[in-house]
């Protein structure tokens, strides 16, 4: 039963990064139709900015974790918006060539962390709070696994609230809905984009600093091996879908979990569910049928 | 370019330049910076030949992308099919090389059939990912190293128990880069002939309007993975020549950033064109390979870290260069060079009147 708690429970802390990251992923897909190869590198940069805060703040204390991670969501949202504003945009409606430009975004950043932090994990030592563990049902759970799951409730309700009651929110729905009556009638869309990479860079250097606890190191391969698993999140959960990417996070996290711990072939299980899915559903669980 | 080079001058030219590689091991051509070393030195052979290889690989790439316009992630699997096949039946059985080559193609046209024909069910960002997917489990599956078979992180090396003496070793560099170059000429042949054939025309149909195709009465599902298998299979036969000339194989010829690098390499030529996946191939291969020796020479290690740093780091200048052809050269490198080429050698007043009209 032990066995069975801890596992369920780390899996929902896994699947909170991974939500951190695809609902980013999910929403700029939905709304511009590209695929962000370079969300992992959001993710990285924010991690290492997190990691140098903690070094010199104190990687242990409240401070020092909250800190990281405000300085982590800057981060990420600053890298995001900059990537759009000179990047995406002035490849505007050329799908594949933003999508190109992702992949020499993400080949160039990582090489470029290699470059300032070393190509190896750099492992962090945390102790205190973070590193102890909380008996649930006789299961001994590390505490950092509650940090994640409550930012990633957290990015979720703000993300509902926001795409629910704000003018820009109900912006981003429609234009995720048809993008062209939205700019037919008179909106700049392009407004949108922008908010839509910072959002998500925000959610994705939240997931980094997250993430470099949750795995106990940061690396400059850190976002490219979480990268992938979103990208299978939001793609089963369907590209655009906010709930979906919620949903398929949690599934994904924790069925790998159960499977690495039974059959010890997690990732495949994973991959498999991704073949599966498009075959008998190729617009994911709660995506839109392919246009 | 191509238009340029089609017709008798470009069997004739095809024909010089393959003489012109052939005779190259023989020559003393000084590398100029551009090879480690003159073109008989082993080193240098190498190089020459890994990139024939890469050349090759860019190829069947450019019939999957450029050709059927299919945006794969997964194009490294089938070339590990062959590297790791391979070196695998090397390694546990006592076939000797040709016959294990062989079974390792059978084995490379099973898996791109049945795995093209899987994805192929879905298209567009879907069927990029199903391709992600599934190059995703064969890389997990190869660092998991089942059975000891696969060596895990450590790569596997290559058995040379029943490869033949004058494939094996440094001292043989020069017979591994003519098996190199025949690859490539054999690979290109099937590409030119593949793309000029009736498949050929009918996958660049769908490629452009698959809607279309299908109301006319062609089958765009069978083509399309007819070119996904021949793509496949090419890679695999790559793969296998690759772990001879590397006499080893490892799991970085399995994963995602692999399949990324020929898309980079296929796009900083030209998309769609056989000359841009050959050029792109050769100027990534070269920069990646050649870069580590300039970032270790004094003028950049004695720089500021600001600029030390980045120009040490040879994928982060080429995906500065990809960014840049992206945004700049929409048709790649090719079409730079056609440009330049075309005003300097007249100037066409006819091209703007078919604009205006």
């Amino acid at each position: 039963m032990s066995t069975f708690v801890l596992l369920l429970i780390t899996g929902l802390g896994l699947g909170a990064l991974y939500f951190l990251i695809a609902s980013g992923l999910s929403l700029i897909y939905g709304l511009m139709g590209v695929l962000n190869f370079a969300h992992g590198s959001f993710l990285t940069l924010a991690a290492f900015a997190g990691f140098e805060v903690g070094r010199r703040v104190g990687i242990s204390t409240w401070t020092g974790l909250f800190l990281s991670l405000l300085v982590g969501a800057v981060v990420g949202a600053v890298f995001a918006a900059l990537t759009e504003l000179l990047l995406i945009r002035p490849l505007y409606k050329r799908h594949i060539e933003q999508v190109l430009v992702t992949v020499g975004l993400s080949l160039a950043t990582v090489a470029l962390f290699e470059g300032i932090w070393g190509p190896d994990p750099i492992f962090m030592q945390a102790s205190g709070w973070m590193r102890q563990t909380t008996d649930i049902l006789g299961a001994p759970i590390p505490n950092d696994r509650f940090v994640s799951i409550a930012a990633a409730l957290l990015v979720l309700g703000g993300l509902v609230l926001f795409l629910n009651k704000t003018r820009y929110g109900l912006i981003i729905r429609a234009g995720v809905e048809n993008r062209a009556m939205v700019t037919a009638l008179g909106i700049d869309v392009r407004k949108a984009f922008t908010l839509v990479f910072t959002i998500g860079g925000v959610a994705a250097g939240i997931g980094g600093v997250l993430a470099s606890h949750y795995f106990g190191y940061v690396s400059p391969l850190l976002g490219g091996s979480l990268l992938i698993f979103a990208f299978i999140v939001t793609v089963i959960g369907g590209m655009g879908s906010l709930a979906g990417a919620a949903i398929a996070s949690v599934l994904v996290a924790v069925l790998q979990q159960f499977a690495n711990f039974y059959l010890g072939v997690g990732d495949l299980i994973v991959v498999l569910l991704l073949a599966v899915v498009l075959l008998v559903r190729p617009q994911g669980l709660l995506g839109k049928a392919a246009a | 370019m191509t238009d340029k080079l089609s017709g008798r001058w470009g069997y004739v030219i095809g024909a010089a330049v393959v003489l012109l590689l052939v005779f190259l091991p023989l020559l003393n051509i000084p590398g100029l910076g551009i090879l480690p070393g003159p073109t008989y030195t082993a080193g240098s052979m190498h190089l020459m030949a890994f990139t024939m290889l890469m050349v090759a690989l860019a190829l069947t790439y450019h019939l999957l992308f450029g050709v059927a316009g299919l945006l794969s992630f997964g194009h490294a699997l089938y070339f590990s099919v062959g590297v790791y096949g391979l070196a695998i039946v090397m390694d546990r059985t006592d076939i000797p090389l040709v016959p294990a080559a062989l079974l390792v193609i059978v084995i490379g046209i099973a898996v791109a059939n049945v795995l093209g024909a899987i994805s192929l069910r879905v298209s567009g960002i879907s069927f990029a990912m199903v391709t992600l997917a599934f190059a995703q489990a064969a890389n997990v599956l190869v660092r998991r190293n089942p059975g000891r078979v696969t060596g895990g992180d450590e790569g596997l090396s290559l058995r040379t128990a029943h490869v033949p003496d004058f494939l094996v070793g440094v001292v043989n560099t020069r017979n591994l880069y003519w098996v190199a170059l025949a690859v490539l000429v054999v690979v290109y042949l099937i590409t030119v002939w593949l793309e000029n054939s009736r498949l050929g025309h009918s996958v660049a149909a769908v490629r452009e309007n698959e809607t279309r195709v299908r109301v006319l009465g062609g089958r765009p599902y069978l083509v399309k993975l007819i070119t996904f298998a021949v793509a496949g299979t090419l890679a695999t036969f790559v793969g296998i020549v690759y772990l001879l000339l590397q006499s080893g194989a490892s799991h970085t010829a399995t994963g995602t950033e692999f399949t990324l690098s020929l898309l980079v390499m296929v796009v900083l030529g030209g998309v769609g064109k056989r000359w841009g996946a050959i050029l792109g191939a050769v100027v990534y291969t070269l920069l990646d390979q050649r870069l580590v020796a300039l970032a270790q020479s004094p003028v950049i290690a004695n720089l500021p870290p600001f600029l030390h740093i980045p120009l040490s780091e040879p994928m982060f200048l080429l995906g500065t260069l990809f960014i840049l052809v992206v945004i700049f050269l929409p048709g790649g490198l090719t079409s730079a060079l056609e440009r330049v080429t075309r005003r300097r050698t007249q100037t066409v007043p006819h091209r703007v009147l078919e604009d205006v009209t």
